[in-house]
């Protein structure tokens, strides 16, 4: 490859434009966050309820695991030949009377839709929930291109209306709580009751009354996909509200914003995914609305449809052969809801909009790990998010892959090491030799005297210097013994082995 | 039944230097059990942080040492569930990244005759029942690793049931993760403490006298808060629990 | 170069040389559930989701939809071109019927009262019906729009599995799979039908 082609190399998503980096680390960001009480209460309440719908819908199919089988191997399958498939989909789209473009990065993508909003003849846009459109922040896009963007999932309606973030992939708006809601309602709904109580029943009417209107006179819509049929052309909206309905339906314009890896290669893969899915993210057997389109269907919904396929990094995450599963994710939100880091933290700790185990793996591999270098570090490795991933990620490995990643992308750009760099080759090179092992074990049971001094009958430490200063912040040490294990062995069997 | 086998201890680095008891605890039920214990001096030390960490070229020598050490042994047994995860998990792995693929080979030879203790007991030497007597009210944290990694299921469970005078007491939300996470533990010493607070309430509404788990490393971050907040309940190991004929430890 | 061809390009240098995976389909495509049991099944999970179920043989098709819409205070009723006119011949003159060719505007849809359709297909294990788009069912706004959708299931038309229902769609025609009312649990979780489409949804399962 001559040096001109660079461009052909994936490139991670550009900075400056949409919203994959934070601006706080995360363990900086998660202390704010662990500190707001009404936040826990809100995302301990919601994730518990969440966990316990979704285990019991999935413990009602017998065949389970094959299906997560099934969804892996289609997704494996998918990335694969992503290039073919992508051609394929383009020419069933067109086929069947849409448009198809092609997006490198958020900005191009952004630009596609403001030109064609444009086009269109139209000033104001209403959206379906779209995590694509979120991550390339296309409503602060067009709204710098005079367009108004309005949010029409209720989550989504409350986020907007309240300046705030998304905190969680399915249910965004989980860190607020009806009292918030209605009182953010009242201020900000034109002609809104005044009576209006935060029972979630009249909430939601408010919202439905607010939004019809717009619904009926929009002229263009914009919207995800959670799937594109490389086969048929046919792509797949799956929701809950109606409101991704209305704007597939009664705009005579729609424009959907589609991730390349959320092609998949046949109609038929759709019979595992929409079992998955629906049973992995809000815990029911199937959500209330599917729509699934091809094209332009004369006299039915829209005259003209495009289709904006996204790169913005990726192509990246394909190149890595570790971490390309991560693109399999159907964005069902399950890895969050058993995160037990997520669960205390929160959405916004993460700086991304792919929050949770997810958002840990894949928000560093869209930007380049250096780019958001504390999110593989945001968990414990527990693995609960691999045991309900529905399509098998191995979120555990891909984030010890990532941190590697970063260690090696230190080592390169920093001419003196880190401290804990440095640490680290110290204790390595300790532990990779028995004699220098013994020895410093010699220098650990020196810390006794620390355990002497302060807390002598209990046998613990409860403050300890330098960087293990972070251990005692919170818990005790054990004091160290008298005699290490391998003396022990040594005095009473003699060394006999 | 397969008694009389010869197994190489391998103690892990944390037991060896902070928790020796543990160390002996497990070579007195094996024993028990007819066994013959080896405890091969050249290990040192799985890795596990190292790799967690990021530190996987460092890590390196650590499988090295690990393979060179134990590859000579039909069985390896650790009273860790994390240890033996990253042997089984992560060694292939790290040799693979550093290019040695020759021993990577290895390295997956000696996992599979790697074993955490309460797998040994069940499903090598085919034993529920070790002979114990403990006269006191357990609750067991069955950490991550054991449990996801490994899929040691119940046996821990199953063993703890059969021990003479033992009341077992089911811990809420068992399943979920204590917080300790390794550098976790330190790099992220906020949520770390917001996980282990909620473990110690489960702990605590249980009633126990002892948190018991086959980790020393959990055991070491959930004692440090049990004992921090002087709740006067302490935390065992598993081993030691199996080890004790007299209701002592 | 093109963008098209950019990001093809890039993928191709990702990818680089990789073998074929194998797709594993293992799971079930069908149940060993009989006929009267899935209309039982399809029955029971409708209900789950706050639908309200009816049960008709062919003969009381029209007087369980004119019952439905009496009781539901229902004065304007759109109906897609091709519905069965026989079904409606029970409806009381006080209803006002607009038969939908594709023309009726979405503000006369919005003052309706109800709609009633039939179905392309329906799946009992997860309790959803399918439209089509076909004449009995219409185009996608006219289920959209009124807040109260009535849908008329042949029970032959019920499959057991998600399976069967994707091997008998058409992908070239407008699906819609419908499980229960609108719904959202934005608000602490809170399930709560309604928000955009219809309130509420009435299934009449006719022949069994
Ligand atoms: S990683 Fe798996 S569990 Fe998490 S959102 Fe994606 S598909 Fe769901």
């Amino acid at each position: 490859m001559s040096p001109g082609d660079r461009r052909l190399l994936p490139v991670h998503a550009p900075r400056g434009v949409g919203m994959l980096r934070g601006s706080q680390s995360f363990p900086d960001a998660a202390r704010t966050a662990l500190a707001d009480t009404q936040l826990r209460r809100n995302l301990g309440h919601a994730t518990a309820t969440i966990r316990a719908k979704r285990a019991a819908v999935v413990g009602e199919v017998a065949d389970w695991e094959e299906l997560r089988e099934a969804g892996r191997s289609i997704k494996a399958d998918t990335m694969a030949r992503l290039d073919d498939l992508l051609i394929q989909l383009e020419e069933r789209v067109v086929a069947a009377g849409g448009v198809v473009h092609w997006a490198r990065d958020a900005d191009e993508a952004n630009s596609i839709v403001t030109r064609l909003v444009r086009a269109a003849g139209a000033d104001e846009v209403v959206k379906v929930k779209s995590m694509a459109t979120q991550e390339i922040g296309l409503n602060e896009a067009l709204a710098d291109a005079g367009i108004a963007a309005y949010e029409t999932d209720l989550a989504e309606l409350i986020i907007q209306l309240s300046g705030d973030r998304p905190s969680h992939i399915l249910v965004p708006a989980i860190h607020k709580n009806r009292a918030e809601i209605r009182a953010l309602f009242a201020r900000t709904l034109p002609g809104v009751d005044p009576d209006l109580t935060d029972d979630p029943r009249e909430l939601a009417a408010a919202a439905r009354s607010h939004l019809r209107r717009r619904f009926l006179s929009a002229k263009v819509a914009v919207s995800g996909a959670n799937f594109g049929v490389a086969e048929t052309g046919t792509l797949a909206v799956v929701e809950s509200e109606g409101n991704g309905r209305m704007c597939l339906t009664l705009p005579r314009t729609l424009i959907t914003v589609m991730g390349i890896e959320k092609v998949v290669p046949t109609f038929r893969d759709l019979e595992v995914f929409l079992q998955l899915l629906p049973r992995s993210s809000t815990g029911e057997r199937m959500n209330p609305y599917t729509s699934l389109w091809t094209g332009v269907h004369a006299g039915d919904g829209p005259e003209a449809f495009h289709l904006v396929l996204l790169d913005n990094g990726r192509t990246a995450v394909l190149s890595d052969e570790v971490g390309r599963e991560t693109l399999h994710c159907i964005r069902c939100s399950a890895c969050l809801n058993v995160c037990p880091v997520y669960e205390r933290t929160g959405g916004h700790a993460y700086g991304s909009v792919y929050p949770g185990p997810i958002g840990a793996i894949l928000s560093p591999q869209l930007t380049g790990v250096e780019d958001n270098a504390s999110l593989p570090y945001a968990s414990t490795l527990c693995g609960a998010c691999y045991d309900v991933c529905p399509v098998k990620i191995d979120i555990p490995s891909i984030l010890v892959h990532l941190r590697a990643e970063h260690v090696e992308a230190q080592r390169r750009e920093r001419r003196v090491p880190t401290p804990e760099a440095i640490l680290m080759a110290a204790a390595a090179w300790t532990l990779a030799d028995p004699g220098r092992w013994q020895n410093a074990q010699t220098a650990i049971r020196a810390g006794r005297a620390l355990g002497r001094r302060r807390d002598k009958d209990a046998g613990r430490i409860r403050a300890l210097p330098g960087p293990l200063a972070a251990w005692t912040a919170a818990r005790d040490a054990p004091r160290p013994p008298a005699e290490t294990f391998r003396q022990w062995w040594a005095r009473t069997r003699g060394g006999a082995s | 039944m397969n008694r009389g086998s010869s197994v190489a201890l391998f103690v892990t680095c944390l037991a060896d230097t902070l928790f020796p008891d543990v160390g002996r605890a497990t070579v007195a039920v094996l024993e028990r059990l007819g066994c013959q214990v080896v405890f091969p001096p050249s290990q040192t030390c799985c890795g596990q942080a190292h790799v967690n960490t990021g530190y996987q070229r460092d890590a390196l020598p650590l499988v090295r040492n690990f393979v060179a050490t134990f590859e000579r042994y039909d069985a390896v047994v650790a009273p860790s569930g994390s240890c033996v995860g990253s042997v089984r998990h992560q060694h292939a792995i790290v040799a693979e990244r550093a290019g040695d693929n020759a021993l990577a080979e290895r390295a997956r030879a000696v996992a599979s005759r790697t074993f955490e203790l309460s797998e040994y007991l069940v499903d090598r030497l085919g034993v529920t029942d070790v002979g114990a007597t403990y006269p006191h009210t357990v609750t067991y944290h069955p950490t991550c690793h054991s449990l996801r990694m490994l899929g040691v299921g119940d046996k821990p469970l199953t063993l703890l049931r059969n021990v003479r005078g033992l009341t077992l007491l089911a811990l809420p939300a068992a399943e979920e993760c204590c917080g300790f996470g390794g550098t976790f533990a330190m790099k992220n010493v906020d949520t770390s403490t917001a996980m282990l607070a909620d473990k110690i309430g489960d702990v605590l509404a249980t009633g126990a006298e002892v948190c018991a788990a086959s980790d020393s490393s959990c055991l070491m971050h959930i004692g440090g808060g049990l004992s921090r907040l002087r709740t006067g309940v302490r935390t065992v190991h598993l081993a030691e629990i199996l080890a004790a004929t007299d209701g002592a430890a | 170069m093109s963008s098209r061809d950019v990001v093809l390009a890039r993928i191709r240098s990702a990818l680089g040389p990789v073998a074929p995976v194998p797709t594993v389909r293992a799971y079930r495509r069908d149940s060993d559930l009989d006929e009267v049991a899935v209309v039982e099944r399809f029955a029971e999970r409708v209900d789950d989701y706050r639908a309200t179920v009816h049960r008709a043989d062919p003969g009381g098709v029209a007087a369980t939809i004119a019952a439905i819409l009496v009781a539901a205070g229902a004065r304007s009723v759109v109906v897609p071109e091709g519905f069965p006119e026989r079904w409606l011949a029970a409806l009381g003159d006080d209803v006002a019927v607009a038969c939908d060719g594709g023309d009726l505007p979405t503000d006369e849809l919005d003052r309706a009262a109800a709609v009633v359709t039939g179905c392309a297909i329906a799946i009992a294990e997860t309790g959803t019906i399918v439209l089509d788009g076909s004449a009995d069912q219409g185009r996608r706004a006219i289920t959209l729009v009124p807040d109260h959708h009535v849908c008329v299931v042949a029970a032959d038309r019920i499959v057991a599995t998600v399976p069967e229902a994707i091997a008998l769609l058409d992908p070239t025609r407008p699906l819609t799979m419908i499980s229960g009312p609108s719904a959202t649990s934005d608000i602490e979780l809170d399930r709560v039908e309604g928000v955009h489409g219809p309130r509420t949804l009435d299934v009449v399962i006719v022949g069994a």
